[in-house]
């Protein structure tokens, strides 16, 4: 893309759309959202960084390489719902532990399984969809 | 033809002497449960694996299972140990180590295990192990085909096996041996016919009977000591265990007897003759342990106690003389670089050891008193005579025993103490870790012969008992039984034979002659595999095109056709069209969706076409917002928006559509597409007009805080209800991204390799 404007204006987007990806992400539990939306933003953040300033660009701007991340949030998901395992639960039985109480009403915030494993979809998905793309985009 | 030797070559490794060690432990471990298992108490151990499918971990130790586990942890000792030393110095011991130890274990829970799930698990997994023991010498291509018939034969059957097994856990209510064992025959039961059908092509396939042998002797393109230990007690004799296994529940129709018998007594006599026509020792042997499966078999076709204890004494005796024998020729092998019966001979005097111990087992295998081998010959002859098709099973066995009889003289008496051979290499002693086994198998298969009482009291007695599902009375195991009738045949047997070995030399030229007029099955198995790859390139040239379009109009078909006969044979009611209650804004979304569709159809440009669909599916996100799922909503915008982006890419790059060329389609493609969205709209509509279950919504409104402590349902239910599937899910994403990255940069690369340049 040649265009001036684009160019300029991607990089304000990126890392907007970055950012409110993660916020999709992290809100997920209780409002629309969620690691599966939240990482489709985060892959179009990149992608928009690509087309502006191509997928060699982009690749660096992501520090590691797209099949990687999204292994890694394989394993990630793979760890949460193992966890539960090691607890004595079943498979993928969401782990809970409230930190400053003793139950939900009462914690000032949680540590769960529940948001780990969407962090490990989060991953896949931004992973997946911009292997795809910058394999897309490099196939000239 | 000597695998690999080095005789200077380290051969004291980790995975050799600790393989040989561990297993040696194992043997000592379940010698313990001698006493207890002969004074009749089988022990059971149970893990639960998959409760719920009634499929567990369940062991169980009877006077079968640990005969053969006393057998497989004795000679695989003695075997791995053996290996440390013949395969000193080769690049890939380790692996070899590794293989054999894997391979012992499977058959250790193959003869233990007493559900048959978990029975056919360690089934499968010696068939898995033993294909690379086989192809253990993987570069080269005749150990490979031979690797990988063996695989194909014995997994073939292995499946027959699993429908067999699958259909006795339904038809009687649990997966368990000892229970079905225990709870009566089978026979006259529902469903039986079938049963015996797929029990039998498994356990034949894997024991190599008449006409699945081929893969036997082909399977001796392993190194010796594999041999040794896969045609003894092994591997080939698991389908022996199976059929004595099952015996109780499956035996005493008419069915089984002929079928037994019959196929039994066809691989005996075959492959002694067999035995007889070859010149490579292993080979030889290679047919005389087809020749013991066969006679297995047939004894196990019978239900009478001299039958049983037939076919357990000789299993016993066979296994002892069977690995030492290999073993020692192994030795030869290794020390004159060569097998052939024609070269060998004269070897006792540098090879004094070897030859006593060659001389024990072939005395074994003779069936001359006192060696086990002559109280397993009589019985046998006993069992014979009590058994229904008797006047068919005696002059086979009495055929079998004397060629037998023949074969030991030729393998193990005449390389040694025949006239001097001309040999390759100047002959010398084995070292010990290669001499022990086939000393300690042949001393053991005299002392048991000198001790019959013993040896049947702890084991052939026990495994009889468990064969036979009851109590052994005992007392048939004797070295002398009293001037009978099967003396009298074992006397037969002895001159007939010493008549064969003394014209083995003319015979083997006659068989030679014979046996190239016969059908060659082996040959036929490659005929056979090169039709089937013929005919699967066949179907996937028809099926697979290559063209998209195709599979795409395909795949419509099918479901268009499916949905319109689902239609018009089930009686689903009338439609109801209700408009009532859509205003503009409805009414706005449909027409841009419309709008869009009608663009994508008319336009020659792909990039226009590709934004009119984004349209359409911008459209339906906006009907997911107006009926309040934000979630799938947000969703849907996303994935419409990459989808965009990803084509847009993909289509920069291609040319325009080209309105002539997609005309000659555009009839039939527009046929299909309006009934597909005609047909789908109805099915739609209809299951609109059903009342709708709110039992799950209801659940989940109710269990999302409380037990998941989320307020957004559908994240929930992702992330925590049915994370599972979300896995499943997101490994699929993986799996497809990595898919097209593979493509597109094997595109690429091919490209390079190509020298292609743009």
């Amino acid at each position: 893309m040649n265009s001036i404007i684009f160019t300029a204006a991607a990089r304000l987007l990126v890392a907007l759309l970055f950012v409110f990806s993660l916020f999709m992400l992290l809100r997920g539990h209780h409002l629309p959202g969620g690691g599966f939306i939240g990482g489709l933003i985060g892959a179009v953040a990149f992608i928009v960084y690509s087309l502006a300033a191509g997928p060699a660009e982009a690749r660096l701007a992501l520090r590691i390489s797209p099949e990687v991340i999204a292994m890694v949030g394989l394993g990630i998901a793979l760890l949460a719902g193992l966890f539960s395992f090691f607890m004595g639960d079943p498979f993928f039985t969401g782990q809970w532990y409230w930190v400053g109480g003793d139950s939900y009403e009462t914690s000032v915030f949680s540590i769960n399984t529940v948001l780990v494993f969407d962090i490990g979809v989060y991953l896949v998905v931004l992973g997946g969809i911009l292997s795809l793309t910058y394999a897309f985009e490099e196939e000239t | 033809m000597a695998d690999h030797s080095d005789p200077n070559a380290p051969w004291k490794s980790v995975s050799g002497i600790g393989t040989s060690a561990i297993t040696a432990l194992l043997f000592v471990f379940f010698l313990q449960y001698l006493p207890g298992i002969a004074a009749g108490d089988p022990v059971r151990w149970v893990i639960p694996w998959i409760p719920s499918l009634d499929v567990n971990l369940t062991f169980w130790i009877d006077g079968l299972s640990l005969m053969f586990a006393l057998l497989i942890t004795g000679i695989g000792a003695m075997v791995m140990l053996y290996a440390a030393k013949y395969l000193a110095g080769h690049p890939q011991y380790d692996r070899f180590a590794l293989y054999l130890f894997s391979f012992m274990l499977s058959m250790l829970g193959l003869v233990l295990a007493d559900n048959l799930i978990a029975l056919f698990v360690f089934w499968e997994l010696t068939t898995f192990t033993s294909y690379l023991l086989i192809g253990f010498s993987h570069t080269d291509p005749k150990s490979r085909r031979n690797a990988l018939q063996a695989l194909l034969l014995t997994a073939a059957g292995g499946l027959a096996l699993l429908a067999g097994f699958i259909m006795i856990g339904i038809t009687q209510g649990t997966f368990e041996m000892s229970q079905i064992n225990a709870s009566g025959s089978l026979v006259g039961q529902e469903y039986y016919t079938l049963i015996l059908f797929f029990v039998l092509a498994g356990a034949f396939t894997k024991s190599a009977q008449v006409p699945f042998h081929f893969w036997l002797p082909n399977a001796m393109a392993a190194p010796t000591p594999v041999s040794a230990y896969l045609h003894s007690a092994t591997m080939v004799k698991a389908g022996v265990y199976l059929l004595a296994r099952t015996h109780p529940a499956l035996s005493g129709s008419d069915l089984w007897i002929w079928i037994l018998s019959i196929f039994g007594a066809v691989t005996a006599v075959f492959a002694s003759f067999m035995a007889l026509r070859q010149t490579d020792l292993k080979q030889t042997l290679a047919y005389t342990t087809l020749m013991a499966l066969g006679t297995l078999v047939m004894f196990l076709a019978g239900s009478t106690g001299y039958a049983i204890t037939a076919a357990m004494t000789f299993l016993l005796v066979h296994s002892l003389y069977k690995a030492g024998l290999f073993l020692t020729i192994g030795i030869i092998d290794h020390s004159t670089g060569t097998r052939d019966a024609n070269l060998l001979g004269g070897l006792a005097k540098a090879m004094p050891i070897t030859g006593a111990a060659a001389a024990l087992a072939g005395l074994a295998m003779a069936g001359i008193p006192p060696f086990l081998g002559f109280i397993a010959k009589e019985v046998a002859y006993a069992g014979a005579l009590e058994m229904r098709l008797m006047i068919f099973v005696v002059p086979m066995a009495l055929v079998a025993f004397a060629l037998m009889f023949a074969v030991a003289g030729i393998v193990a008496y005449k390389p040694f103490y025949g006239p001097q051979g001309k040999l390759p290499h100047t002959p010398h002693e084995g070292p010990w870790p290669m001499l022990l086994g086939p000393v300690v198998l042949g001393v053991l298969g005299l002392l048991f012969g000198l001790l019959p009482g013993l040896s049947a009291y702890y084991l052939i007695e026990p495994a009889v008992a468990a064969v036979m599902g009851a109590p052994d009375t005992g007392g048939r195991v004797k070295l002398w039984a009293g001037f009978n009738l099967p003396l009298l045949l074992s006397l037969v047997t002895f001159a007939l034979g010493f008549v064969i070995y003394l014209k083995h030399q003319a015979l083997r030229d006659r068989l030679a002659r014979i046996e190239a007029r016969g059908p060659d099955l082996d040959a036929g198995w490659d005929v056979f595999l090169e039709k089937f790859m013929a005919l699967a390139k066949g179907q996937t040239k028809l099926i697979q095109t290559g063209v998209l379009r195709q599979y795409m109009f395909a795949t419509f078909s099918v479901f268009a056709a499916t949905v319109l006969v689902t239609l018009l044979t089930r009686n689903v009611g009338g439609l109801t069209l209700g408009f009532a209650g859509l205003g503009f804004m409805e009414w706005g979304v449909a027409a841009l969706i419309v709008a869009g569709t009608v663009l994508v159809l008319l336009t020659s440009s792909r990039i226009v076409a590709l934004v009119a669909l984004g349209v359409v599916g911008i459209g339906v996100a906006l009907i997911f917002i107006m009926y309040s799922a934000p979630d799938v909503a947000i969703t849907q915008l996303l994935v419409e928006l990459l989808v965009v982006v990803l084509l847009a890419l993909a289509f920069l790059k291609m040319p325009n559509l080209d309105p002539s060329g997609t005309q000659k389609h555009s009839f039939a493609n527009a046929a299909l597409a309006t009934t597909v969205g005609v047909l789908t709209t109805i099915v739609l509509l209809l299951v609109v007009d059903q009342p709708f279950d709110r039992r799950l919504t209801e659940f989940f409104e109710a269990a999302s805080w409380t037990e998941a402590f989320g307020r957004n349902i559908v994240n929930v239910i992702l992330v925590d209800f049915r994370t599972l599937d979300t896995f499943g899910e997101i490994a699929v994403v993986i799996i497809a991204a990595l898919g097209a990255f593979v493509l597109l940069k094997g595109a690429a690369k091919a490209r390079a390799a190509k020298g292609e340049k743009e």
